[in-house]
């Protein structure tokens, strides 16, 4: 663990992505091959299955700390980590001695096949032999997901600069379903020929949202245009017999849409699809929350298959005949895709996304205005003649959605934030008047410069009127107006609905708590768009 | 008879002595522990403060009517006797103890148990009430010894100088930028200051508080002439465009808060060095336990869990109700 801590702290020590990435490539030409390879999987999302829950990690941190579990708690949502709270908290380290990565991930990865007692001897004696720094990794490594500042593009670059290949070719390779245990480094980022694998996926190309409008982009004719859909982005990939259905977040999801599986009966094998998951009416999406239903269900249900059927609305080809089509131009791809998915019937589980026809931009803004009625976020502008890139990148997709929906709200909750918003407060819950009742109805953490978020910090302090643990009650004063791209029925909360992507589009200083809006409007707003 | 000290709207206050001690609104006598604005505010009648504080205070308040006192020395007011301790949390700060009918009570207004080589060191004083700041009152924080941060501080800028780049390390200016100075080796290289640090310096230089050498970074300043500077400024100096003028240098914050990663991650520094002048965990249950005192009242931080705590310790304690809020905020750049 010690090399491994040693990468931590030289990244965690600077602001600078340079730095940063020279650190890991360092890493990955030095150390040795196991272990680089396992710190590949981890800063892709790659980790042993977790073997003790959160609450026995904490009932043992706070036992080997010699403190009450009261105080652990109080802790932790200071210092707003709880890897960190329990490497903060656990007395200086005996002697222990020093496991490579490697060594202590296959004892994880072991650790589910072995009793309690064992579990919890093997942790507090890995305590032991830690210092600070390798224990807040070592219980990164057993909660949660493993964020510490390195993101998947960062070590991918990494990866490349120090094995001199390009990055968008890194970046397929590292792809898909493999783990650490079934492949070696030079399998998987050195030899030449990466090796056939029919499940993998292509890097999503991800658009940016476009600041000011379309104009800028020039030329019309050059652009294509089709709707923005409220789904699941994925990549359906016929291969061989089988095929594969991945999300943007790079998670299989083949079991969830098995609807997806008759696309082999339609479509010949050798080609990858890219396109937006939607329930669908067989005309349009269905509203987003039955698609919220699918995803939480890994079988499915007959009645949810009948009642929320998912399709893809495929919108480009990467993969045909089995050659890697994405540096042909998007109107080759999307002709060839076209005319594939041309004249399939009308229950066939992949359909074309609809082009969006214009002459002008002024023309494609009035029809944008009418999205929400096709149950579309708004459009996506995309270059005819680009090739399909890795990642997210500026210039030939652009996102230009609707402007959100959105009510002013008092703010009635707050509590403290997590990582680098630790120790101030950032999570509020918001309400609405229900005649002189305050009825929450959302949360939202985001949207407000630091700067606001210190005041407001320091104004929960001063105005609080109980405290529920780590959450405060505060005098319903402030208010904000809350911004959202859509609002749902939802008989779980008070209120009966849940927007989507709710955030604080600014403080309104000027507004007093009394006219901040009814649940009434809500409603209707629901009615209209719900 | 009643308590030697009350809690009111105003702040601590002795009702034997008609005075408040570090009020936060304007009264007619305050006695002010140290010079940090949340201690140190403008408005009060008259106040009274230990001499070698006062410099400071004079220079941030302006005109006030202040007197002075010795560290030791008693002094009657009403029918209280009052004397100033050192509190080791900066040049000149102190712990206020009341007496009043053989009853004792301490304020320790913000301190620090371990000698910092620059301010006078705290001094257990017995008592039978004992109010408490308790800014760092969770077993969370807990420092290292004061050379093993200086070395590595001092390592980060030879490097840094090395490189040829300045090291910028924020610091509150009144206090932290000082005992910095003191830490700091200047064969490493130049050590420059922001106007608010050197102004400070400034007063404490004329006091007899030995400083090394600094230069104040003005306008006309030649920064090519001083490569590989070690700059001290406040902490709101890093990432302004007072701070660009140094080129790609390397920044630093030296405060407590720096034990936690969320809290230096937000500063956006490269560095975030532990060092705080306010007491850790274990520390302030050192202070507590030296001044025998039964009686405990947590202030300034995390009052609630830190008075918890102390209960199931045995202690008779509460918590002081402060008007939250600002203290905290500055808190934050002081700690």
């Amino acid at each position: 663990m010690k090399a491994f801590a040693e990468l931590f702290t030289a990244i965690d020590q600077s602001t600078k992505t340079t730095v940063k990435t020279a650190a890991l490539a360092e890493y990955f030409r030095t150390a040795p091959e196991p272990d680089r390879l396992w710190t590949v999987a981890l800063f892709s999302g790659r980790r042993p299955k977790r073997a003790v829950t959160t609450t026995q990690l904490r009932e043992w941190a706070a036992e080997r700390a010699g403190v009450p579990l009261w105080l652990l708690e109080e802790c932790y949502p200071i210092v707003g980590d709880l890897a960190e709270t329990i490497a903060l908290l656990l007395p200086p380290p005996g002697r222990g001695r020093d496991r490579t990565l490697t060594a202590m991930l296959e004892a994880l990865s072991d650790l589910p096949n072995r009793d309690l007692e064992a579990r919890k001897a093997f942790i507090l004696e890995a305590w032991d032999g830690l210092d600070e720094t390798e224990r807040f990794l070592f219980n990164k490594l057993i909660t949660g997901g493993f964020r510490i500042g390195v993101s998947r593009k960062l070590m991918t670059r990494a990866l490349a600069q120090a094995t001199g290949q390009d990055e968008p070719a890194m970046a397929l390779r590292l792809m898909g379903d493999w783990t650490p245990q079934g492949t070696t480094w030079d399998r998987l980022v050195a030899a030449d020929t990466p090796e056939a694998d029919d499940s993998r996926p292509y890097p999503f190309y991800l658009a940016y949202q476009i600041d000011a409008g379309p104009e800028t982009l020039g030329a019309p004719r050059d652009w294509l245009a089709e709707w923005k859909w409220d789904g699941i982005r994925g990549q359906l990939i016929l291969r061989g017999g089988s095929h594969h259905v991945w999300s943007r977040g790079e998670e299989l999801m083949t079991d969830r849409f098995p609807e997806l599986a008759r696309a082999l009966d339609f479509l010949p094998p050798g080609h990858v699809f890219d396109g937006e998951l939607v329930t669908w009416d067989g005309t349009r999406p269905l509203p987003f929350n039955t698609l919220q239903q699918r995803i939480g269900r890994k079988t499915v249900p007959k009645k949810l298959l009948r009642e929320a059927p998912v399709v893809m609305l495929a919108y480009d080809l990467l993969e045909a005949d089995g050659l890697d089509i994405r540096d042909r131009p998007l109107s080759e791809r999307r002709a060839r895709l076209d005319a594939l998915l041309e004249g399939l019937p009308a229950d066939a589980p992949v359909l074309p996304s609809p082009r969006v026809a214009f002459d002008n931009w002024q023309a494609l803004a009035e029809t944008r205005a009418t999205a929400r009625e096709r149950r579309a976020e708004g459009l996506m502008l995309k270059r005819l003649d680009a090739p399909y890139l890795a990642g997210r990148k500026k210039g030939d997709w652009w996102k230009w959605k609707l402007d959100p929906l959105s009510v002013d709200a008092v703010m009635i909750y707050a509590q403290q934030g997590h990582g680098r918003r630790a120790n101030l407060f950032t999570d509020f819950t918001f309400a609405a008047w229900d005649g002189n009742e305050l009825v929450p109805f959302t949360k939202a953490y985001s949207g407000l410069t630091d700067a606001e978020f210190n005041e407001i910090t320091s104004w929960v302090r001063r105005n609080t009127l109980q405290r529920f643990g780590p959450v405060r009650q505060v005098r319903p004063e402030l208010v904000f107006e809350i911004a959202f791209e859509g609002i749902q029925p939802s008989p779980r909360h008070k209120s009966g609905l849940a927007l989507r992507f709710p955030r604080m589009a600014r403080w309104r200083r000027d507004k007093p708590a009394q006219e901040a809006n009814t649940l009434t409007d809500l409603r209707d707003l629901l009615a209209a768009w719900g | 008879m009643g308590d030697v000290l009350t809690f009111t709207d105003r702040g601590i206050y002795c009702p034997a002595g008609d005075f408040h001690i570090d009020p936060w609104r304007p009264v007619a006598r305050a006695l002010i522990t140290h010079g940090h604005s949340d201690h140190a505010r403008p408005g009060h009648g008259a106040y009274l403060a230990t001499d070698a504080a006062t410099p400071v205070i004079r220079h941030r308040l302006g005109e006030i009517a202040i007197d002075t006192i010795r560290f030791g020395e008693t002094r009657r007011i009403g029918s209280a006797t009052v004397s100033f301790h050192p509190a080791g949390h900066i040049p000149g700060s102190a712990q206020v103890r009341v007496e009043v009918g053989g009853e004792v009570w301490v304020v320790s207004g913000d301190y620090k148990l371990a000698p910092d080589g620059l301010c006078e060191t705290f001094e257990p004083v017995r008592c039978h009430a004992f109010i408490t700041e308790c800014t760092f009152g969770l077993p969370v924080f807990k420092w290292r010894p004061q050379r093993e941060v200086a070395a590595d501080i001092n390592r980060w800028w030879a490097a840094n100088a090395a490189e040829c780049r300045a090291s910028i390390l924020g610091a509150y200016s009144l206090g932290k930028a000082q005992r910095l100075l003191a830490l700091l080796d200047p064969a490493t290289g130049p050590i420059l200051t922001h106007g608010a640090v050197e102004n400070t310096n400034a007063v404490l230089r004329a006091q007899g508080y030995a400083l090394p050498d600094t230069t104040h970074v003005t306008p006309e300043l030649d920064l090519k002439a001083h490569p590989g500077a070690m700059v001290i400024a406040p902490p709101s100096a890093l990432g302004s465009n007072w701070a660009r003028r140094f080129g790609p240098a390397r920044t630093a914050v030296a405060s407590g808060w720096m034990r936690l990663r969320g809290v230096r991650r937000r500063r956006g520094a490269d560095r975030g060095f532990v060092l705080s002048d306010h007491a850790d965990w274990d520390e302030l249950h050192t202070a507590i336990r030296e001044t025998g005192a039964e009686r405990i009242f947590a202030t300034h931080g995390y009052t609630e869990i830190f008075a918890r705590w102390l209960v199931t310790q045995g202690f008779d304690a509460q918590v002081v109700p402060t008007e939250f809020g600002t203290a905290e905020d500055d808190a934050e750049d002081a700690a």
